[in-house]
């Protein structure tokens, strides 16, 4: 195979992944929407579309596997193959992220609204946002705007404790809330997964252009 | 981190090699198995430049091959990798018009200073051609051939000596049984490493190879390959490819080279994962060369 054939073979697996970001953005944009509106009939469509998004993710990899077989890549090749990869997977586990936020949905749609919805929102924008971000860093090879989206974790986290904080309030208050407010820090929970997964790829970003594998090197207690 | 001086350096020369320091504080390129500190450098080349008559074929080559380790050269063809191998046992002597500048030590002594005996040389820095080159004698007297020229007349320890090369060479179980025959009815993978047999048997310190499995099929390939891991027990490898896999596979440290310079030197893993230069990326991605 030529070098071209083999170019326009990584520019396809680019545009599949951009592809499949784009599905798993969408379906936590849904999952937040469905949330928020009560709606959950919007909520079990979310269900029903992870399909795609796993379908993609296996595309992916038996695409970089024969790439890997095929052509033996090297050097910038070869981490934007197992780059592509990994990304995969995370976004995979972002969709079923966004899949249970809906389940939750669906299950305190039985029930009358516990509280109006602010923080939670916040936090989904905030996730969403940081998964657009490290995609963006990954179409650019952006390594600064990578790191950047390591620092917005922190936020998102922060956000999950208060909420943490006021739903225990209520529960403290009044048992009957009890099982609508732990779905809630459930949901809560998803969405800083989904910034935990978005900050992963961010550093995956990073080992693509300059070549360091950066996770797991936060000493202990700095964040 | 090496036990030898650090070589010289001209720090305007940005465009020439610098000299890639394996980081051991560095967490990604630290390797388990391998301990820097206790690697010696068997060869060292400082500053050369050598030309064909007028023109100048190698530009300020600054290398350092490591003791017990394969290093190998790569590069687009006329880049003078070849040219660089010939150098480090004086083949280029027999050309009309070259000439060396910058000095190369082996063992820390120049090999191209006037009290080396260049036979001497050649039996301490074995090579092994691209297209195999038996004598047209027998398997036997193709290995005792050199040991012979050596002085040694004794058979059992000829018998010995031919023993342990074809040993070496991976070929015993193969031509045992018919030590007496040409040669030249070997086949093609058997006939190199017969040359391999026929350069071990005077008990080299490194041996060259140039381009050794380019007119080899992939079984006689990977044998050599093979052979390299273990011939590195005993002696220093320095090996030109064309072939990027096999750099990739046989070689602890890669050297790219370009249009006579040295573009980038480093371990094997780092260079094919995560070279600093645009070139050699470019180069070993099949990008230009």
């Amino acid at each position: 195979m030529t070098q071209r054939h083999f170019d326009e073979e990584l520019s396809d697996l680019k545009t599949k992944l951009l592809r499949m970001a784009g599905q798993a953005e969408e379906q936590i944009d849904q999952a937040l929407t469905a949330l928020v509106t009560r709606d959950s009939a919007l909520a079990r469509q979310v269900i029903e579309r992870d399909h795609q998004v796993n379908a993609l993710d296996v595309e992916i990899d038996e695409e970089c596997i024969q790439l890997l077989a095929l052509h033996q890549p090297a050097a910038r090749d070869l981490r934007l193959v197992t780059t592509a990869m990994k990304i995969a997977t995370e976004l995979e586990r972002i969709s079923d992220l966004a899949e249970n936020v809906c389940e939750r949905a669906i299950e305190l749609n039985e029930e009358p609204q516990l509280k109006p919805y602010i923080d939670i929102p916040l936090m989904g924008k905030m996730a969403r946002g940081m998964v657009k971000e490290s995609i963006d860093a990954f179409v650019k090879s952006d390594a600064t705007l990578a790191r950047k989206i390591l620092t917005n974790d922190d936020y998102v986290d922060d956000l999950m404790e208060q909420l943490f904080r006021e739903l225990l309030s209520f529960m403290l208050e009044d048992t009957r809330t009890i099982s609508r407010a732990i779905r809630l820090s459930f949901i809560a929970k998803y969405l800083e997964r989904i910034a935990d997964h978005a900050t992963n790829i961010a550093e995956l970003v990073v080992y693509l252009v300059e070549g360091k594998i950066i996770r797991h090197t936060t000493p202990p207690g700095s964040s | 981190m090496y036990p030898s001086p650090p070589l010289t350096q001209q720090p305007s020369q940005s465009q020439t090699f610098t000299p890639q320091r394996p980081n051991v504080q560095d967490g990604h390129l630290q390797s388990p198995d391998k301990d820097f500190s206790t690697q010696a450098v068997k060869l060292t080349l400082n500053q050369v430049n050598f030309f064909y008559g007028d023109r100048q074929a190698l530009f300020k080559i600054d290398v350092e091959i490591i003791k017990n380790q394969v290093t190998s050269f790569i590069g687009p063809s006329g880049c003078g990798k070849s040219t660089l191998l010939r150098c480090l046992n004086r083949l280029n002597d027999l050309i009309e018009g070259a000439r060396l500048e910058g000095t190369m030590l082996l063992d820390g002594v120049d090999i191209n200073g006037p009290d080396v005996d260049i036979t001497d040389l050649r039996t301490r820095v074995g090579m092994v051609f691209q297209k195999s080159n038996p004598f047209p004698k027998s398997i036997y007297e193709n290995v005792a051939y050199g040991p012979r020229l050596h002085g040694i007349r004794n058979r059992g320890q000829l018998d010995q000596i031919v023993e342990e090369g074809l040993k070496g060479a991976g070929l015993w179980d193969e031509a045992k049984d018919r030590l007496h025959a040409s040669a030249l009815g070997l086949s093609g993978g058997q006939q190199q490493r017969l040359c391999i047999a026929r350069a071990l048997a005077v008990k080299p310190d490194v041996l060259l190879m140039d381009e050794p499995c380019s007119a080899l099929d992939p079984v006689a390939t990977a044998k050599i390959e093979e052979l390299l891991f273990s011939l590195k027990q005993d002696l220093t490898v320095v090996i030109v490819t064309h072939n990027m896999q096999q750099a990739a596979r046989v070689s602890d440290w890669t050297a790219f080279m370009y249009l006579g310079e040295l573009v980038e030197f480093g371990l094997t893993k780092q260079i094919f994962t995560m070279p600093s230069k645009k070139q050699t990326d470019d180069y070993i991605t099949g990008r230009f060369g």
